[in-house]
C-alpha cells in the first residue's frame, strides 16, 4: 500500500556499529556498516530509534532498550497478517540477569507451595502431557506509553509492544491438578529464569487468583506459531494468560508457587497497579486514588496499510486495512471515521482466530474532496466495550486505548 | 560477539488440528546465545562520570537517553526509586551529580 512506510521517516546513517557488527553479520539481516534510524510519532520526542538486528533469533527489531532487552515490534509488521512472526515479537524483561543457555535436556519447572505432591517437571514430561492450542494477543501494560500526554517515564513504547500467536501447550490447571492443590490455596505465583542484578531487588515474579489458575485457559507454553519461543522470548517456557496484560505471561517460567495467603510481594503489590478508575484513568497530580493490579485487556484497533501522512488520491477507490483485538473478549465490530470521527461506518471483518486473537478488518473509501483527512478505526467488543475517544491518563502510562487517529492527504 | 544458536525450530505444522497435536514429534532444541551488553555510555565526559560509573551495571543507557522530558524532580524521584526499591549500589555523594546531570540533558532537549 502506498504510505506504509511514511511515518517514520527512514534515515539510514553510517553510524559506527559499537560492537554489533558481528551479530549483524551472523543475521544478515541489515547491512553491515548501516544502522537505520527511524522516527516514533512521539509528542514531545525524542522520537529517532535504531532498528536492530543484533539480537538471537530476532529479526529487525525497534531498539528501545539494549539491556535488559526492550524490543519493539514495526508497525508494518501488524499489516502482513493477524499473526506476529516469532522473529519479530516485542521483548521485553525487568532484569539483566538472563540466561542464554537453556538446556532441553536437565530444564525443570517446579511446582510447589501448597500443594499436595511438589513436582519437577522435566519438557519431556509436559510434551507427553494433553496439549492444547490458542491464538492471543500478547500486549505490554504500558504499550503506547510514549503517546501519553503529560508524558510519563517509562519504555516510551509506540503501538508495537504487542503481537498475537498461536500458542501451543498444557494447561497449568492439569499441571496444579498433577500436584494436587490443597484446600484453602488462594493464589499461584509465578517466576522465570531471570534475576535481578542487585542482592535484595525484588525478584520479577506475578501472580493469580486460584480460580483464575484453574480456569482451564491459563496456559504453560512451549511453542508459538508452531515453534519453539525465541530465548528472548521466554524460552523453554512461557506462561499464557490469555486476554490479560503480558506482565502475567512470566518468561522462562521455572517455578509455580501455591500460596494461601495473599501475595504482598513488589511486582504485585506494589509495582504494576492501576488506578481503581474508568479507564484506569485520573488527573495529572491527582493522589490518594485506591489501586489495582493490572489484569483484563481493553479493545484496540489501529490502520495499518496507511500511515500519518500518506497521500491518497481523491475520487479513486482506496483501500483501509487494519488489526483491532477485543481486549478479554472477541472483537463484535470495527468503525471507521474518514471525517475525523464525525461519521462511522462498519468495516469488513476478517477470518476469526478465536476471541483472544487479532483480527483483520478492512474498507474501501472513495475521497471526494481533496485536502486533510483524519481517518479513525474505533473497536466495539463482543462485551459491547468501545474504545473511548479521551486518552486515559495515569502516572505508570497504562492501559492507554484511545481510538487513534491517522492524518492523510487526499490529492 | 558471536551467536551460538544451535537451533531453534521445531517441527510443527501451524495448521496441524488439535487433535493431531497430540501425536506431533515436538522437539524442542537447546538453546545457547549471548544477548547483547550495550556498551554505550552515557555522553557529557566528566559531567556523566557519576552516571556511567553507577548506572551502567544494571541496565544500557538507551532507555534513559528516550525519556521525554522530565523535570528535576521526577528525575530525583527517578534516581531514588533505583536506589531505594531497586537496590541500586549509589553512594550518597553520587546522587546529586546523576539528578544534575538527567535534569541538565533533559532541560536542554
Amino acid at each position: 500500500m502506498t504510505g506504509r512506510d511514511l511515518s517514520w521517516r527512514r534515515l539510514p546513517s553510517r553510524r559506527a556499529f559499537l560492537g554489533q557488527a558481528g551479530a549483524g553479520i551472523v543475521l544478515g539481516a541489515a547491512p553491515v556498516f548501516a544502522e537505520t534510524i527511524l522516527k516514533l510519532p512521539l509528542p514531545g520526542g525524542p522520537q529517532e530509534r535504531t532498528i536492530t538486528t543484533a539480537f538471537p533469533q530476532k529479526g529487525p527489531m525497534i531498539l528501545q532498550r539494549t539491556r535488559p532487552p526492550l524490543l519493539e515490534t514495526p508497525m508494518e509488521v501488524f499489516d502482513r497478517g493477524i499473526f506476529t512472526p516469532n522473529d519479530q515479537f516485542f521483548v521485553r524483561w525487568h532484569w539483566a540477569v538472563i540466561p542464554g543457555e537453556v538446556d532441553v535436556g536437565t530444564f525443570k519447572l517446579a511446582v510447589r507451595g501448597h500443594v499436595e505432591r511438589p513436582l519437577a517437571l522435566s519438557l519431556a514430561d509436559l510434551l507427553a502431557m494433553s496439549r492444547i492450542e490458542l491464538a492471543a494477543v500478547n500486549q505490554c501494560s504500558g504499550n503506547s506509553r510514549g503517546l501519553f500526554q503529560p508524558r510519563v517515564p517509562g519504555g516510551e513504547w509506540f503501538h508495537g509492544a504487542m503481537g498475537n500467536a498461536r500458542w501451543t501447550g498444557v494447561r497449568l490447571k492439569d499441571v496444579l491438578d498433577r500436584a494436587g492443590v490443597k484446600g484453602g490455596a488462594l493464589a499461584v505465583r509465578f517466576n522465570g529464569l531471570d534475576e535481578p542484578v542487585v542482592d535484595g531487588a525484588p525478584d520479577f515474579m506475578k501472580s493469580l487468583d486460584i480460580d483464575h489458575a484453574l480456569d482451564g485457559e491459563v496456559m504453560i507454553a512451549f511453542a508459538m506459531n508452531g515453534e519453539q519461543l525465541p530465548l528472548v522470548n521466554g524460552f523453554p517456557l512461557r506462561l499464557v494468560v490469555p486476554g490479560w496484560y503480558s506482565t502475567y505471561w512470566v518468561k522462562m517460567l521455572s517455578d509455580i508457587e501455591v500460596l494461601d495467603v495473599p501475595d504482598q510481594t513488589y511486582w504485585m503489590a506494589t509495582a504494576y497497579r492501576i488506578p481503581d478508575t474508568p479507564h484506569a484513568s485520573i488527573r495529572p497530580g491527582e493522589t490518594g486514588i485506591k489501586t489495582v493490579p493490572i489484569n483484563r485487556m481493553v479493545p484496540r484497533s489501529f490502520i495499518t496499510n496507511l500511515t500519518a501522512g500518506a497521500a491518497v488520491q481523491a475520487g479513486a477507490p482506496t483501500l483501509v486495512r487494519g488489526i483491532a483485538f477485543g481486549g478479554d473478549t472477541g472483537v463484535g465490530k470495527v468503525d471507521l471515521s474518514t471525517d475525523g470521527g464525525k461519521t462511522w461506518l462498519p468495516t469488513k471483518l476478517g477470518t476469526d482466530a478465536g476471541k483472544y486473537s487479532f483480527r483483520q478488518w478492512e474498507m474501501t473509501v472513495t475521497f471526494a474532496g481533496k485536502g486533510s483527512q483524519t481517518l479513525m478505526a474505533r473497536c466495539t467488543n463482543n462485551a459491547g466495550v468501545t474504545q473511548p475517544d479521551i486518552p486515559n491518563w495515569n502516572p505508570a502510562g497504562f492501559m492507554r486505548n484511545v481510538i487513534e487517529t491517522t492524518p492523510i492527504a487526499v490529492n | 560477539m558471536t551467536h551460538r544458536i544451535l537451533t531453534f525450530s521445531l517441527l510443527l505444522g501451524a495448521t496441524i488440528a488439535s487433535q493431531a497435536l497430540a501425536q506431533a514429534p515436538l522437539q524442542p532444541k537447546s538453546v545457547s546465545v549471548d544477548l547483547p551488553v550495550g556498551d554505550r555510555m552515557f555522553p557529557g565526559d566528566t559531567a556523566a562520570d557519576a552516571i556511567n560509573n553507577n548506572c551502567l551495571s544494571c541496565h544500557s543507557a538507551g532507555m534513559v537517553l528516550n525519556q521525554p522530558y522530565l523535570s528535576r524532580a521526577e528525575w530525583q524521584a527517578e534516581v531514588e526509586k533505583m536506589r531505594n526499591t531497586y537496590k541500586a549500589p549509589v553512594a550518597d555523594e553520587d546522587v546529586p551529580a546523576i539528578v544534575d546531570y538527567l535534569a541538565k540533558r533533559s532541560a536542554a532537549r
